[in-house]
Formats: C-alpha cells, structure tokens, sequence
C-alpha cells in the first residue's frame, strides 16, 4: 500500500496518454461486456436444462399446418405431461407496420405448458366465457395503453372472416404479468386469442393448427419423447419435426445471426489490437522513465521491486478502465441489450472481463517489466 | 578513526563491443570513518567508476572492496540493493528527483524500503527536510524549485534513511558559485555536526577545497594523495 502513490504518480506521468489509452480500454471492455453479456444471457435462456417443453411443427416447414387432431394421439407417448397448441394469426393494428404478436390458442392448456406466464384462473375462465377475448402480456398493454375492456380491431393480410373481411375485433379481458426472464420474449408481449372462435370464423384451412408445444415429465428425456412424437406420424400426411424449445430457439436465432461467432470475433479482434495498444503505452512509459527507475534501484530497489511496480501500473491502468467499462456496458445492457433479451450483464461475464484485463496487464507490462529489472544502474544514470 | 571503505587491488574493465577497455588498475585506497573525501580527475580518468564501485552500483573485475565491515564485490544483485538502502546515499549532479512527487514525498522514497510507520515516515522526512533549510517547500514539485532547492532535496533524500557513507558525484555542477557554496556548506556540516562520512566527486578545485582530503585519479589510477583541513 506504501508505494501506491509512487505507482499513482507513475501512471499519470503524461496525464493525456494515461486517459487516451484509459479511454481505448473503457471502449473495449464496453464492447466486451455488451457482446458477450447478451451473448451470454441468450445462451443461458436455451441451454436452461430445467426447460422440459417440445416444439412440433410440420415437417414440412414452420408455416404448414397440421390437424389439431394429432394433439390426442400425442398425449398418449409416455413422458408426455400437457400438450397446447397454437397458431399465427399474423395480425396488425391500425397500421400493417404495427405489427401485433397475435396467437390463436386455448387458454387453459397454453397456461399449463406455459406457467412462466402467470395466467391466473379467472383469465382463463374470462377466455372460456368470452369468445372474442384477448388475453394480453403486460410489456404489449403498456407499449398501446390497452386495459380490460378495450375492443381492438386487428387487421390481418392473411385470415378473411367467413363474412369475407379481414377486420377481427377482440375484447381484451385480461392482463398477464410474465416472469422477467419472458417479459421480453414475443410469448411474454403476446396477444392471446380463442382458437375456438378464430377457428369458426375463418374461411380456410379450419381445424388445424401451426405448432404444438408439449410439456414431458423429464427434460432428460426430450430426445427419445420428440422421437416417438415424429414416430406417430411417420408416413402420413402430416408428418412432424419434434425438438426441443431451446434447439429450437437456437436454431431460429442461428438463422438470424450467428451471434456466438460475431460476439466472439469482435471482441477477440478488439482485445488484440488493444494488447498492442496497452503495450506501446507501457513500453513508451518505462522507456520515458528508465533513469528514474535507475534511481530507484540506486536507492535500494531491488530489480524485481522496480519490475512489480511497473507490473502493478499496467494492472491499475487495466483494470480501472476494464471495471468502467463493465459498468457502462452494464448500463448499455439494460437499453440495448433487453430488446435482444438480456435484461442485465450475467456475473461470469464480469468475472471474464476482470481475467481478460488482468491478463491484458500481465501481457502488456511484462515486456517493460522485464526491462525494468534488468535494467543496468550505471548505464542508465550515463543514459547510454 | 576506524576504516569505513577499503579498496584493495581493484581493476575494473568494461566490454565496448568487441573491444575489453581498463578503467582502473589495481586500486588500493582506504577511507576513514567521518571523513570528507573528494576525488578529483579529468573527465574519463575513473573517478566515477571508483565511486559507483564503493558505493555498489557496480561490481570490480578484480579485487577487493570492503564497506563497512562488508566485502561488497562478493554481493549479489538483490543482496546489493538492500545493502545500498541500508549504508548508502546518494547525491547527482543533476538531483535526479521524480517529477511528479512532492519534495515530501521524493523524500520519503528510501524510506519507504524500511519498516517505519507512515507517520514515522513522515516525521524523518520533515526532520531532514529542516536540516536542509526547506521545511516550508515541503509540498512542492521538483520544476516548482530552483537548482539549488532541488540539490537540498537531493540530499535530504540521501540522509533520511541515516546512511553510513552519503557519496555526491559532482553534486555542484549544475549549480552556479552562490548555490555551489551553499551546498558545499551543507555538506560540510554534515560532516562535522553529524558526522557522515563523504566521498565527493568534483571537477572544481574551489569545491574539493570544502573536503577535508582530497584524492587525483588520472588515467585510471590514483596518483597523488593531499591530506587537507577543511575550510
């Protein structure tokens, strides 16, 4: 603690490269902090093992649509717990850029597969008595001040009434709070409708539905259950791919964007150019210094003193624009990042950062702390 | 008085390139307890290499060197650094403060080697920073002082840590005659009042007459020996 100042006084020798080479760093660790913290949180949302739900789609494409029917013969494959269904109503509100995450299902079986999202008994007994109800998440009524009671027309370029409009009226009778980890998911912000009442009033393709989730008794078993679901189907009409909830999300974000691999290059790139940065501005400094630290071993400091010394000013340096950096990027995440579904920085990023700015240090200051230490007394005094 | 320094037979080489140069040729010299020495020499003549070996910033190639009761020449590295915290002071020609602490704290660097308390710390450094007249500059940056402030500095940061030899190497020729005497003064009292024993390099006639013997070195060896009184 007694030579913290002399390495204080050190670090701010030239006040401007301190804070231009501090600012590199708090940018970097910024970038680092705000990739990999939601590159993270989408990880941990797919990899959660305790997530015991299955997708069934067509095999076909995400897009067919298959007979409601096949839910019965689903519930008979052992391990299966509750099976839901649901369907894209693809609607929009007042405007078609307004685009509104509107799904037909049946509101009691949704709520079993779908606990996180705190659909209450008396929602859904209001969906059973009202047949044009909407059960709305909290982040959508927020977003159109929606409440129980309003009626909202939806438009939709898909689905005609038997009528021959594609004007839909629904009466929202009820709002449900999801958990946070779904707040920010398109289920957590979801207008629910009646499949029953969709179903009868739609023109076309009656009777059948987009997807079923189904909830297994052990998610250690989702591999063999998926089988025997698709087994079911083999060689019928309506054949079904059967994955799990996280595949399935990954496999959708994947043809998004392959966020691990651009997270992982970027910073990588980021934190290379930046080791030759910190390095040039710590050489540069022991290079400025080297008969100071010539006094410094003429005063008694032995050679592997002086190097730790130098050692500790690249670690300060490091570590206080890293720890700015992983502050701001935590600041920057909850913006930016919940839009992409990280609603804070995971602790094992923070911990990850800390490595890399320590290990950024010990890189950048060994080469002018080996110098340091043998750097010969006589010869630095003559500056030869 | 007893022998603080002892030099016996001492040659230093050094490797330029290719090429093995002699700096000093068997030295034999021997320093008293309390005494004022000045060495004397035309540049290039070894008075400075004979200084930098007494005080163990370097290492003879051959010979003896003995400081207080301790055989030097046979330390090592790390060994040799505590023993220079522990015996040795030192004053540049060019002060050789860190710009960007205080006068205190320049000061309080060698201290900081030692076990003493902040507060401890803090009170050696007020102490010598009194004795050299600049209690009141205590705050300051070295650019903040004159030369001959920083000089004063320079020596209270040699005698903090009470060293058993203080060794100046030309501690006045960056200073002009006004400041030079002072110094010169300075270190004279030291000497009588307090007792260091000095070993001073100098070009100046006008400040070797400050010691109270002064020794030629030319060409790498010692040629001629004058004991003197003090001024």
């Amino acid at each position: 603690m007694k030579y913290f100042l002399l390495i204080w006084a050190g670090l701010w020798r030239k006040k401007t490269r301190t804070i231009l080479t501090m600012l590199s760093i708090i940018v970097a660790f910024l970038l680092f902090g705000l990739l990999q913290g939601i590159n993270q949180s989408i990880k941990a949302g797919l990899g959660d093992s305790s997530n015991n739900r299955l997708w069934t789609t067509s095999r076909m494409s995400a897009i067919n649509s298959m007979p409601i029917s096949l839910m019965d013969k689903m519930l008979t494959v052992k391990g299966v717990r509750n099976v839901a269904h649901l369907s894209f109503f693809g609607g929009y509100f007042q405007d078609a850029k307004n685009a509104i995450p509107a799904f037909a299902i049946n509101a009691e079986s949704l709520a079993a597969v779908y606990p996180e999202l705190n659909i209450t008994q008396a929602q859904i007994n209001a969906m059973k008595s009202t047949r044009p109800g909407a059960l709305i998440g909290r982040p959508l009524a927020q977003k159109y001040g929606w409440k129980v009671g309003d009626k909202i027309p939806l438009g939709t370029t898909i689905w005609t009434t038997k009528d021959g409009t594609n004007n839909w009226a629904f009466d929202i009778i009820g709002v449900f709070d999801p958990t946070p980890q779904f707040a920010n998911s398109p289920l957590g912000s979801a207008f629910w409708i009646n499949y029953d009442y969709w179903d009868e009033t739609r023109q076309f393709d009656n009777h059948r539905v987009h997807q079923f989730i189904t909830q297994i008794d052990d998610p250690k078993q989702a591999t063999a259950v998926s089988s025997a679901i698709d087994k079911l189907f083999e060689n019928s009409p309506d054949e079904t791919r059967t994955q799990s909830e996280n595949a399935a999300l990954a496999a959708q974000l994947k043809e998004f964007a392959d966020i691990d691999f651009i997270a992982n290059s970027i910073v990588g790139a980021v934190m290379f150019a930046l080791l030759f940065l910190t390095a040039n501005t710590m050489m540069q400094s022991v290079r400025e210094r080297i008969p100071e630290l010539a006094v410094l071993k003429t005063l008694g400091f032995t050679g592997g003193a002086v190097s730790a010394l130098v050692l500790t000013e690249s670690a300060i340096l490091c570590l206080i624009a890293a720890i700015v950096g992983l502050l701001l990027s935590a600041v920057a995440i909850k913006g930016v990042g919940s839009v992409l579904g990280a609603g804070a920085i995971p602790p094992v990023v923070v911990v990850e950062g800390l490595v890399v700015a320590v290990l950024l240090a010990a890189i950048s200051g060994l080469p002018p702390a080996l110098r340091a230490q043998r750097l010969n007394i006589v010869d630095a005094l003559a500056e030869r | 008085m007893s022998t603080l320094v002892s030099l016996q037979n001492v040659v230093k080489r050094y490797q330029r390139g290719k090429q093995s140069v002699e700096v000093l040729h068997g030295v034999n010299l021997s320093i008293e307890q309390g005494e004022f020495l000045a060495l004397m020499g035309p540049s290039g003549s070894g008075k400075t290499t004979l200084l930098n070996l007494i005080a163990g910033l370097d290492q003879p190639t051959e010979g003896e060197v003995t400081v207080a009761g301790e055989r030097i020449d046979r330390l090592s590295g790390g060994k040799l650094a505590k023993w220079r915290a522990r015996h040795i002071g030192f004053v540049f020609q060019f002060y050789n403060l860190l710009p960007v602490l205080t006068a205190a704290r320049n000061v309080e660097v060698p201290l900081l080697l030692t076990n003493l308390s902040s507060a401890k710390r803090k009170q050696n450094v007020r102490a010598v920073l009194e004795l050299v007249g600049l209690a009141d500059r205590a705050t300051h940056k070295p650019s903040e002082l004159s030369g001959g402030q920083q000089q004063r500095v320079s020596i209270a940061r040699a005698l903090v840590a009470d060293p058993t030899l203080l060794v100046c190497d030309e501690p006045t020729g960056d200073l002009d005659r006004e400041n030079a005497e002072e110094i010169l003064k300075l270190l004279q009292m030291l000497n009588r009042d307090q007792g260091k024993t000095i070993i001073m390099v100098t070009h100046d006639p006008l400040a070797a007459d400050h010691a109270s013997r002064t020794l030629h070195v030319d060409k790498g060896r010692l040629v001629d020996a004058a004991v003197r009184s003090a001024a």
